[in-house]
């Protein structure tokens, strides 16, 4: 059957898929070895060796733009084109638009990579790349929502797997918040001015910043979570009832939490108190969900001594549970005014950014990338699990140094004498952080010494694969 | 604080949308037989392996896309 029906039944659009899956690998190594060199920098200042191109200021957002949108970036796309043709059993709609969205985003790292270093900024954290890139953000975006809900509306499967309502609202949310965040007056081809000013530019920024994190970096991720955790532990997940309270809460809740970035600024106090209470009620929606995709291992949870992808994807949770439990206790105000400018938000983020999207996204293409080349597993499995083990014990010292180092910064600078005086000046804090700042450069160096056995190991898995043709499954009646 | 008159409409647009997309969802049928739905993306078996490929034959196996 296998055979005789190949030659009419239609194929997968995996080209994409794979192409995606290879730049995750490759922007993983380059941004994460941009964060090491930048952390080295804060540890000593003269690693920026008198050239502009690399100071901190311009090599810090080159390192975030890397991680988030080219790694994360690609993952996402990579992840949401296999999932959505499998869970409807189609081919991606119009195949060329999904090959443009790949050149498209390639071309726009590249041009990240060479105007964030040349000091061309629009100063918007997260949001810096200048205007002519913007646009062309914007074009790929609404490319790619062609692209991915065409897929949908050509589904072969009447149900719409829970997978692609996350992978579907991060695709909205962020056209939406990209392009309000990014309206701006252009003077020259590489200098505009924010469409906004003072505080109104902060609220944007935030509500863009903070719903940036909730939609590709929560909501997206999500999506691999829910199809690639079930399909790596071969069991359906645990309540797919829950999933999709999980995805409904979820993104109701999201929208509102933004001001939690500004306490204390110059935004009235009701907006920040909005932000709190909303960051508080997102912690049961964002639990529901963990304790959803944990579960799902129920009853089968010797699979995870065996099975090293296992591992990646459910730490990837603990993770998220962890990083979404502590992100609603520091938008408590009191707990804010403590932990606000220090490195204990860095933690916070990279508990987040190293644990659960990074995790997520390395177990999700250690499960991809071998199908996509023909292959059953990777070259090397055991060094999947050397990697699983190399990662978290970076991601523990980093997080364990950065939350000792910010909470003893906050509790310097607001140290005071009987008489009124400050205790302790802000270059005695800087210097008391030097040690965490070194133990933070290790365990990023373990995290980047991890990703560059990934990227061995996926040389090695594709040398020794080759592209594979894979045929759409005729849809059963049942769900026809 | 004119930044609010933007912002909080275009929210609560969304929210009118999402209350929107999920009453369309759930008159569709979309959450009628859920325990199913969850079940399904393991049985996705695709037609076409490569000869040399080693291949286990039970349902639940690990790669239905391979």
């Amino acid at each position: 059957m296998a055979l005789s029906s190949r030659s009419t039944a239609p194929v997968y659009t995996d080209d994409p898929v794979r192409w995606f899956a290879l730049a995750t690998v490759l922007w993983g190594v380059v941004g994460m070895l941009v964060g090491v060199i930048i952390a080295a920098q804060l540890a000593w200042p003269e690693l920026n060796l008198g050239i502009p191109w690399l100071s901190y200021g311009r090599l810090r957002p080159l390192h975030t733009n890397a991680v988030i949108f080219a790694f994360g970036g690609c993952a996402l796309f990579a992840t949401s084109y296999h999932v959505v043709q499998r869970t409807c059993q189609t081919p991606l709609f119009l195949p060329w638009l999904a090959k443009f969205t790949f050149i498209g985003w390639q071309l726009v790292i590249v041009a990240a990579a060479v105007s964030l270093p040349l000091g061309m900024t629009q100063g918007k954290e997260y949001a810096e790349l200048e205007w002519p890139i913007d646009l062309l953000i914007a074009v790929i975006w609404v490319s790619y929502a062609i692209v991915f809900f065409g897929t949908i509306g050509t589904r072969k499967v009447r149900h719409i797997y829970v997978a692609n309502w996350f992978f579907g609202a991060f695709i909205i949310a962020v056209a939406l918040l990209h392009i309000v965040n990014s309206a701006a007056i252009p003077v020259s081809l590489t200098k505009s001015y924010s469409a906004y000013a003072g505080v109104q530019d902060a609220m944007v920024q935030w509500w863009y910043g903070h719903n940036a994190v909730g939609f590709f970096l929560t909501a997206g991720f999500l999506g691999m979570m829910y199809y690639y955790i079930p399909k790596q532990a071969e069991r359906p997940v645990y309540s797919y009832r829950l999933s999709i309270v999980h995805f409904w809460a979820l993104i109701f809740t999201y929208m509102w939490a933004g001001p939690h970035h500004l306490h204390y600024t110059a935004l009235p106090d009701w907006a920040q108190s909005i932000g709190m209470i909303f960051s508080l009620v997102l912690l049961a929606p964002s639990w529901g969900g963990m304790i959803n995709g944990i579960m799902t291992l129920s009853g089968a949870w010797h699979k995870l001594r065996d099975d090293p992808i296992l591992k990646f994807l459910i730490v990837s949770l603990s993770f998220y549970g962890m990083s979404t439990f502590e992100g609603p206790m520091m938008s408590i105000k009191t707990v804010n005014a403590l932990s606000h400018y220090t490195d204990w938000t860095v933690g916070h983020v990279h508990s987040g950014a190293l644990g659960w999207v990074g995790l997520i996204s390395m177990g999700s293409m250690y499960y991809l990338i071998p199908k996509l080349f023909g292959r059953k597993d990777m070259y090397s499995v055991r060094a999947i699990e050397l990697h699983f083990w190399i990662a978290t014990i970076g991601i523990v010292l980093y997080i364990a140094a950065m939350w000792i180092a910010g909470v003893m910064q906050g509790l310097m600078w607001r140290a005071i004498n009987p008489d009124g005086t400050l205790v302790y000046t802000f270059v005695e804090s800087v210097k008391a952080t030097y040690p965490f700042y070194v133990i933070r450069l290790l365990g990023g160096l373990l995290y980047l010494s991890g990703m560059l056995i990934m990227a061995w190991n996926t040389v090695m898995t594709v040398r020794a694969g080759k592209a594979a043709v894979m045929t759409v499954p005729p849809v059963a009646a049942a769900h026809a | 604080m004119e930044i609010l008159y933007l912002l909080i409409p275009l929210s609560t647009a969304l929210v009118l949308l999402i209350l929107g997309v999920f009453a369309w969802a759930l008159h569709r049928g979309q959450f009628d037989d859920l325990d199913r739905e969850g079940e399904r993306i393991l049985q996705d078996e695709a037609i076409g392996v490569d000869a040399d490929q080693p291949r286990p034959v039970q349902r639940t196996e690990q790669s239905p896309t391979v």
